[in-house]
């Protein structure tokens, strides 16, 4: 062994590489820029919420729930929370699936770029289209259906969502990791679809059918329905048990995501 | 590195630079593990079967690049090297396979590494591409940048290197500079056609390495083709056709190791 010991290099400490932080920015210019140039995601992330708030919502504005909520903040939030999360899988299920069907992961890990900071980008870019959904959706609400809620609820909303978002950026790596490009869209709207139903993201849970109603409490969009519908005092559980739910999920999906990486890592690398 | 497809070239890149794990003995790149991302600073890289969103501009997706490495060159300098400076504002998806090879040249030079690592680089390229890419890995070379590239062209590796290590099936069976390669292989290959089925023994002692002889046809590498016709023609094979052409590095070698194995 101690014949190796020159081939170590002790003097290469020194040696100079990029700032992350020069990376991080440069990376997630690149993802927003990139998502924004691809309308099939960037339109419709924007407008889907909007026009099922359109459907869905706007004709019930007006009204008010059995515990005293205005129904049209609730479904505000209702679509808030559909919309972050179809981001959430869309963006990931889709984006990873795409890059990995052209292999751009290759040369990726050829770079000095740490993966760490290439995930982190992902998920900026992620949250910076949350984000513009959430002011579009809540935008619309306010001037077109006039809807009328403080400033801070709103922005109460937003922060919630977006911080809770976690498990669907596992969900969206899970899809992503186990579906090919051409498979993970079909696959990303058969899960989230249904789930965002039959979670009570469209319709309030109090009007979906029997037996959905029975399965949505062990639904991920059903608790993270639950963040959103706080924010206008309308949450069905406790906090707690809501994020304990979340949590959850999270490990189950990354869980998933992590192995379908692995079995891919010794296929792809030996 | 020169070898036939499958030698395991791009096994051994990807070993160099930490993409596969080794199953015995380790690599190091500086004395560093290759995934290290002091060593990575240090390095550029073009794969086989890589890609890149389609989206991105030229330009763009360079910066991007320029922005992994401590001290890149100037984008247009790397985009100039690269060949690609009247479509540096074109989206990615609309450039040629040609173009599309230069472009990743120009991300393996743009962060100004030490070592250039390219796997099979002028794949796709056409003739005024190549004679871009071989002009600005001559001017990289003469800076003082060692690039490691893997070729089954011989007349690729003649050209562009200094030292040449031969792969087959995963092991080293030559490493030498071009002009004591060539000494050791055979550089000319005879095709023939012979009238009638020709026996092994028509060729026995002839300074050749057969690659080659089915019914009436034979393929076969020698350094002296004139000499080995010659006796051919003085043992009464009747030639019916003939073609001596300039044997490529992959046919010589396959020749030698086959004899070696046959040996063996």
């Amino acid at each position: 062994m101690s014949g190796d010991a020159r081939t170590e290099a002790p003097a290469a400490t020194r040696w100079p590489v990029a700032p992350l932080g020069r990376m991080l920015l440069a990376q997630s210019c690149s993802e927003i820029r990139t998502r924004w140039r691809i309308p099939a995601f960037s339109v419709t992330i924007v407008a889907l919420p909007v026009l099922f708030f359109t459907f869905f919502g706007l004709p019930y504005v007006g009204q008010t729930l059995p515990n005293g909520t205005n129904l049209g903040a609730y479904l505000v939030a209702s679509f808030a929370a559909y919309s972050v999360g179809s981001v959430m899988v869309f963006g990931f299920g889709i984006g990873v699936a795409t890059e990995r069907g052209l292999k751009v992961d290759v040369l990726m890990r050829a770079t000095p770029l740490p993966p760490l900071i290439a995930i982190l980008a992902k998920v900026i870019n992620a949250l910076a289209y949350a984000l513009l959904s959430l002011v579009v959706l809540i935008v619309y609400a306010v001037i077109v259906g006039g809807v009328r809620q403080d400033l801070a609820v709103w922005l109460d909303m937003v922060v919630r969502l977006l911080a809770g978002s976690v498990p669907f950026i596992a969900l969206g790596f899970a899809i992503g990791y186990t579906c090919g490009p051409n498979v993970a869209p079909a696959a990303a709207n058969l899960v989230y679809l249904p789930l965002s139903f039959a979670s009570g993201l469209f319709l309030p849970v109090s009007q979906l059918p029997g037996f959905v109603r029975a399965v949505a409490p062990y639904l991920p969009a059903y608790h993270y329905g639950q963040l959103a519908w706080s924010a206008v005092g309308a949450a069905s559980e406790p906090m707690a048990v809501a994020l304990a739910w979340l949590a959850g999920y999270t490990a189950v999906f990354l869980a998933i995501a992590f192995r379908a990486y692995r079995r891919e890592e010794s296929r792809k690398f030996g | 590195m020169l070898g036939p497809n499958g030698a395991g070239k791009t096994t051994s890149i990807g070993l160099m630079l930490g993409l596969r794990q080794p199953t015995a003995g380790r690599a190091r790149l500086f004395g560093l593990p290759p995934t290290d991302r002091r060593a990575r600073s240090r390095c550029g890289v073009m794969l086989q079967e890589s890609g890149t969103t389609s989206v991105l501009t030229v330009r763009e997706i360079v910066d991007l690049f320029r922005a992994y490495y401590p001290a890149p060159l100037p984008a247009e300098r790397a985009i100039a090297m690269a060949g690609l400076a009247e479509q540096a504002r074109a989206r990615i998806g609309t450039l040629s396979g040609g173009q599309r090879q230069r472009l990743y040249f120009a991300l393996a030079i743009c962060g100004d590494p030490d070592v250039l690592f390219l796997d099979e680089p002028t794949v796709g390229m056409d003739v005024e591409a190549r004679r871009a890419f071989v002009s600005s890995v001559q001017a990289l070379a003469a800076a003082g940048k060692t690039i490691v590239f893997t070729t089954h062209y011989l007349r690729e590796a003649e050209e562009l290197a200094r030292r040449i290590v031969v792969i087959d099936r995963g092991r080293v069976i030559a490493d030498a500079s071009p002009q004591e390669l060539k000494g050791a292989v055979p550089g000319k290959k005879i095709t023939l056609v012979t009238a009638r089925p020709l026996a092994r023994e028509a060729l026995a002692g002839l300074p050749v390495s057969v690659l080659d002889v089915t019914g009436t046809r034979a393929s076969l590498l020698s350094n002296e083709p004139a000499a080995v016709l010659r006796e051919l023609f003085r043992r009464g094979v009747d030639v019916a056709d003939l073609e001596v052409t300039g044997a490529d590095l992959e046919e010589a070698f396959l020749a030698l190791t086959r004899r070696g194995e046959a040996g063996a």
